[in-house]
């Protein structure tokens, strides 16, 4: 780990302040940074820490019936939110589904965000890659890549944003409420991630300095909440990313789907709204048939990047089966591993 | 700025000063502190042996820089037994062979004494399970780990209800 000057501001303009010298960071629980400095993939001159700066540790409801959540509430206890997994229960099951019960407990709402990528050429620093190093070209490309983008990536970049929690915020609307020198400006989550371009060293809209304060989750959102799922296929059964990911929300009303959201997790550099397909299923019975269709349209686009065509047919099945897990209903109490795609679907048949 | 901090650890508030932000809190409890139950197997967040309780919930205290957990109260492994009396959860590790090789247990032991407190398990096994994925055993003593949970959490139970009679 290389050397730094640690600060510890007081409250939110003293850490944008610090934060506008170049080389520094932000410093919240440091379950992604401090593992990406040990490993030398990163190298901050200065850390700015968060993690105790006031009014950011606040789950508050909204007066739309929407919840805003500070930005250094932990995994863990806006996972176990009363209101936000009744109301939200897609954002909670993502979170659960995600890390560790130890890295739950410590990471944060605004440090999931920014977490960085788990290419293995990106924690690698005897690789070349254009997100670690500008111009350095992508050993991802012609290297052990099945896990790896089908969706929005670019010749420079392969590399997946690694979030569960991110999935379903996409689906739902989330805002994102940032902090800066120039004051307070807002971001649809949507919005927050960039796809790589020709420029994969920038992630997100934040400018230098900047700070996520908190994420806003609106009323309008709830209205899914009885038709809510997230399921996410890992190559092991639990404390694993996703290979892909889904998180599905109708809103039905008289047995027709009156509203969808869509949004696939693991095969992009940014959480994937799919709105072509939510498109496909409003106004249709909510069966086996439209929901397929509606992946296919998720899926169009898709296109391998290395060994991972079979990640596309995966993402497309994943769709089909986490709506077809929502229509069947948002369980009263999550399974006992949250987003298992090998939990049956009530009253449907094994294979959705 | 001084890099001193305070901890409370195991009971016992100290005042450590830092030479270097970079020291994590493992490193401190190991290296400065002499406490080297909490084990060091992967440093990177992926194993679980370095699990404490940091104001009382399991962490991995390898990705913790210890600089930024002043005023913190730590529980280590070396903190749970009462004199010679092992914590139940200690108990009943040896009871149900809760560990072949040993390193691995420290963190399974705290990080079951975490999981027993957030309430989330109860006594189903794959509750349970999931619930200790954080902590590897290379030498697959789940079956032992899990069973021994199941135990400590029901005998932890009855005594809490004892004590609310």
């Amino acid at each position: 780990m290389n050397r730094f000057d640690y600060v510890r501001p007081a409250t939110v303009s003293e850490a944008v302040a610090a934060a506008a010298a170049p080389g520094s960071a932000y410093l919240a629980a440091g379950t992604n940074l401090i593992d990406l400095m040990k490993g030398g993939i990163v190298s901050p001159q200065r850390l700015v820490d968060v993690s105790r700066l006031p009014g950011l540790d606040r789950i508050e409801p909204l007066p739309d019936g929407g919840v805003r959540i500070g930005a250094r509430v932990r995994n863990a206890d806006l996972a176990h939110d009363p209101t936000v997994s009744k109301r939200f229960p897609p954002v909670a099951e993502a979170l659960l589904s995600g890390a560790s019960a130890q890295l739950r407990n410590a990471a944060t709402v605004g440090g999931n965000l920014l977490q960085r990528t788990r290419c293995a050429y990106f924690y690698d620093p005897a690789s070349a890659c254009n997100k670690r190093q500008p111009g350095a070209g992508c050993d991802a490309r012609g290297g052990e890549n099945r896990l790896h983008a089908v969706l929005g990536w670019s010749e420079s970049c392969i590399a997946t944003h690694p979030s569960d929690f991110c999935v379903p915020l996409a689906a739902l609307d989330a805002v994102v409420e940032i902090e800066g020198q120039a004051g307070r400006r807002e971001v649809a989550l949507e919005e927050f991630h960039l796809l790589p371009g020709t420029t994969p060293e920038r992630e997100s809209v934040l400018a230098p300095g900047e700070l996520v304060v908190a994420v806003r989750l609106p009323g309008a959102a709830a209205r899914f909440a009885a038709h809510a799922r997230y399921l996410k296929l890992r190559e092991r059964t639990s404390y694993a990313f996703a290979v892909v990911s889904a998180a599905a929300c109708l809103h039905i009303e008289d047995g027709v789907i009156a509203e969808a959201r869509l949004a696939l997790g693991g095969v992009a550099a940014k959480p994937w709204r799919a709105r072509a397909a939510e498109a496909a299923l409003a106004g249709v019975r909510p069966n086996s048939e439209h929901f397929r269709r509606a992946a296919e349209a998720a899926l169009a686009e898709a296109r391998p990047s290395g060994d991972n065509a079979f990640k596309i047919e995966l993402a497309r099945r994943i769709a089909v089966r986490a709506l077809a897990l929502a229509a069947a209903g948002t369980p009263e109490r999550l399974p006992a591993l949250p987003a298992s795609p090998f939990a049956p679907i009530p009253g449907g048949a094994l294979h959705g | 700025m001084s890099l001193s901090i305070a901890l409370t650890i195991n009971g016992t508030q100290r005042t450590v000063e830092l030479e270097d932000p970079r020291v994590t809190l493992l490193d401190l409890l190991r290296e400065r502190l002499d406490l080297t139950g909490t084990k060091k197997g992967c440093d990177r967040g992926q194993c679980g042996a370095c699990t404490v309780l940091l104001d009382g919930r399991r962490i991995n205290s390898c990705l913790a820089l210890a600089v930024s957990q002043d005023g913190a109260e730590v529980v280590t492994i070396e903190g749970l037994a009462q004199g010679e009396t092992c914590h139940p959860v200690q108990a009943a590790f040896i009871a149900h062979d809760g560990f072949q090789c040993g390193f691995c247990t420290p963190g399974q032991i705290m990080s079951a004494v975490g999981l027993i407190q957030e309430g989330q398990a109860g006594d189903d096994p794959e509750r349970v399970r999931e619930g200790m994925s954080g902590n590897l055993c290379r030498c697959g003593a789940y079956r032992g780990i899990t069973e021994a949970v199941l135990e400590a959490q029901r005998s932890l139970s009855q005594a809490g209800r004892k004590e609310a009679a």
